[in-house]
């Protein structure tokens, strides 16, 4: 059969197969190039005193100590509020909603938000609660921005995990005699728990790659706190650390090595969603 | 009607389990309206900081305006460098990246082996979750002196450097959405393809990627979105000139003319700023918009 179709055709047949594996190797050796690159320049920069100290101007070192915790203290902080958040609103999509424009609104207006540009997130960061709600530049109000940028990873991992969840286990628990909210809180949120934590990996991704929009609203101080007094003051998290290295100071290796940190930790998150999709799938092919 | 009389006709009264249940579901509508609220919260703040610096320097001077220079004596605040940069640096990011994208995807989806999916999948993870500063830091260190080296331009920061950087963070967005629509193709398309003897490539090319096209636009209008809302990796490699764009010029995006100015701003230039983050919000709303028109069209067929 193939020795029959046209040069033409066939060449044709060539050149598309050339570009489909040369996209492939594009794309492949991007990847691994940026992680060994970034990896090579910073690894060896990492040490110890970088790790566990904060910048001294006195003695001129650098430490990203700050800006680690910051960064713990910014993940918890946006985790905290966006969850109850996020998953309200995704057990109020399919459990509660009868009124089916309700449904469109809401489901259309977290889609507008997952497109808003994180700069813009950032503007409005600062005018709502750096301004508004007169918190200042600190943690606090850089979380509160996060959360609504995360607000729509959470409610579609959580709503997607919440539709496979088997009708009839909501049936038996109501043949039972359980109320509604007894229903959810015993049988429903159980099930869907993997959801929920893929929504929360995946958001603590977002939020350890995040600089725009915590450059106006957490600032950039470089200074170690507790949890509470951290929140209430400015900080700079990893990235927004790197940028200001990279950008302001000229310091790359700095930089690198807290790059170097970075993608380690994009590539443990990315092989924990990917676990995490396993392991849905299989309960879902049960 | 008093408390007492409001509770016995809802059937308060004898069960109270249902006040209950009546409170919680308003608690879990409060908490879906969150994200109708934070939109509407946005779009107001946005509008209503940003329209008065646009008529007080005038909608025709400020967007068609050509000159930016914001804290000189005699201030213009002229954006349509900036809206012409980020239009130029989407296209040029799209012309690199949907290509590239769109046959990997066509291969993934259609002729990869297991395990090469399954490794290429993760690259795309990784490609994705790297966060854009460091994008940045690569494209500064790398980029844009090679720029400078091989087009013997002084500086290497320019919107060439901005273009790739925006075409290789658009890749994994742009496979990854065209991936899901090219496996939705139903197999029986591809097997009648095959039958009338039309070879694999062929029918990959001719019939899957044809029934997969409102999802390919998807991806590449969610691309555009992507990449004229990125502002921290081409903050560091377009060089941040208020220039009219040039491939071999220092440029200023929408989203880094916000960025870089907003620290120090004050009075009409931190309004101006406000308004360039209200021009930038209209586009994203328009992409949103033909998004939108896109999955409707896709799931009505």
């Amino acid at each position: 059969m193939i020795e029959r179709i046209s040069g033409s055709r066939k060449s044709w047949c060539l050149l598309m197969k050339v570009l489909c594996y040369l996209s492939l190797v594009v794309v492949t050796s991007l990847t691994f190039f940026m992680l060994l690159y970034v990896l090579f320049r910073g690894l060896p920069n990492i040490t110890l005193d970088l790790l566990l100290t904060k910048p001294s101007t006195l003695r001129n070192t650098i430490g990203i100590l700050p800006d680690i915790l910051n960064t713990i203290y910014i993940v918890i902080a946006t985790l905290i509020i966006v969850l109850p958040l996020g998953v309200g609103a995704a057990i109020y999509l399919n459990e509660y909603a009868t009124n089916k424009k309700l449904v469109a609104m809401i489901e259309f207006a977290a889609e507008t938000l997952s497109g808003i540009p994180s700069i813009i997130y950032g503007l409005v960061g600062m005018l709502v609660f750096c301004q508004f709600c007169s918190l200042g530049t600190c943690l606090l109000a850089g979380s509160l921005t996060l959360v609504i940028m995360n607000l729509p990873t959470i409610m579609r991992t959580t709503q997607e995990s919440l539709k496979t969840v088997p009708e009839s286990y909501r049936e038996g628990a109501f043949a039972l005699g359980a109320g509604k909210w007894r229903v959810i809180r015993t049988v429903v949120l159980p099930t869907c728990i993997n959801g929920i934590i893929t929504g929360c990996i995946l958001s603590i991704g977002r939020i350890l790659s995040e600089s725009a929009a915590l450059l106006f609203t957490a600032g950039f101080a470089h200074n170690i706190n507790g949890f509470i007094q951290g929140m209430e003051s400015a900080g700079a998290t990893l990235t927004v650390a790197l940028y200001m290295y990279a950008s302001e100071r000229g310091e790359f290796d700095i930089a690198f090595a807290i790059a170097a940190i970075l993608m380690i930790l994009t590539v443990i998150i990315n092989f924990l969603t990917t676990y995490m999709g396993r392991i849905m799938n299989r309960r879902n092919g049960q | 009607m008093n408390i007492k009389e409001f509770l016995a006709t809802r059937g308060y009264k004898d069960n109270p389990g249902r006040l209950m249940e009546d409170v919680i579901h308003l608690i879990f509508l409060l908490l879906g309206l969150v994200a109708v609220g934070s939109v509407l919260v946005i779009s107001i703040y946005l509008v209503i900081s940003g329209l008065p610096a646009i008529f007080k320097i005038g909608p025709v001077e400020f967007l068609f305006g050509t000159r930016w220079a914001s804290t000189a004596a005699n201030p213009e605040f002229g954006i349509l460098p900036f809206i012409l940069t980020s239009i130029y640096g989407t296209a040029g990011a799209i012309i690199i990246g949907v290509p590239v994208g769109f046959f990997a995807a066509v291969y993934l989806a259609k002729m990869a082996p297991r395990k090469v999916k399954d490794v290429m999948e993760l690259c795309i993870g990784v490609l994705a979750g790297i966060p854009s500063v460091v994008y940045g830091l690569v494209g500064m260190t790398i980029l844009v002196p090679g720029i400078r080296i091989l087009f013997g331009v002084p500086d290497g920061a320019t919107l060439f450097a901005a273009i790739i950087v925006l075409a290789v963070m658009i890749l994994p967005s742009v496979i990854n959405v065209s991936l899901t629509a090219l496996e939705a193709v139903p197999h029986e398309y591809e097997e009648a393809s095959l039958a009338l003897g039309a070879t694999d490539i062929e029918t990959y090319f001719k019939v899957s990627v044809p029934a997969a096209k409102s999802g390919i636009f998807t991806a590449i209008v969610l691309g555009i979105g992507r990449a004229i809302g990125e502002a921290m990796a081409i903050m560091m490699v377009a060089g941040n000139v208020a220039n009219m764009p040039s491939l071999f010029k220092s440029v200023r995006f929408l989203t880094t003319a916000v960025a870089s100015e907003m620290s120090y701003s004050s009075g009409l230039q931190r309004e101006a700023l406000f308004s360039i983050a209200l021009v930038l919000f209209l586009f994203i709303m328009i992409i949103n918009a033909i998004l939108n028109m896109l999955k409707k069209g896709g799931s009505s067929k």
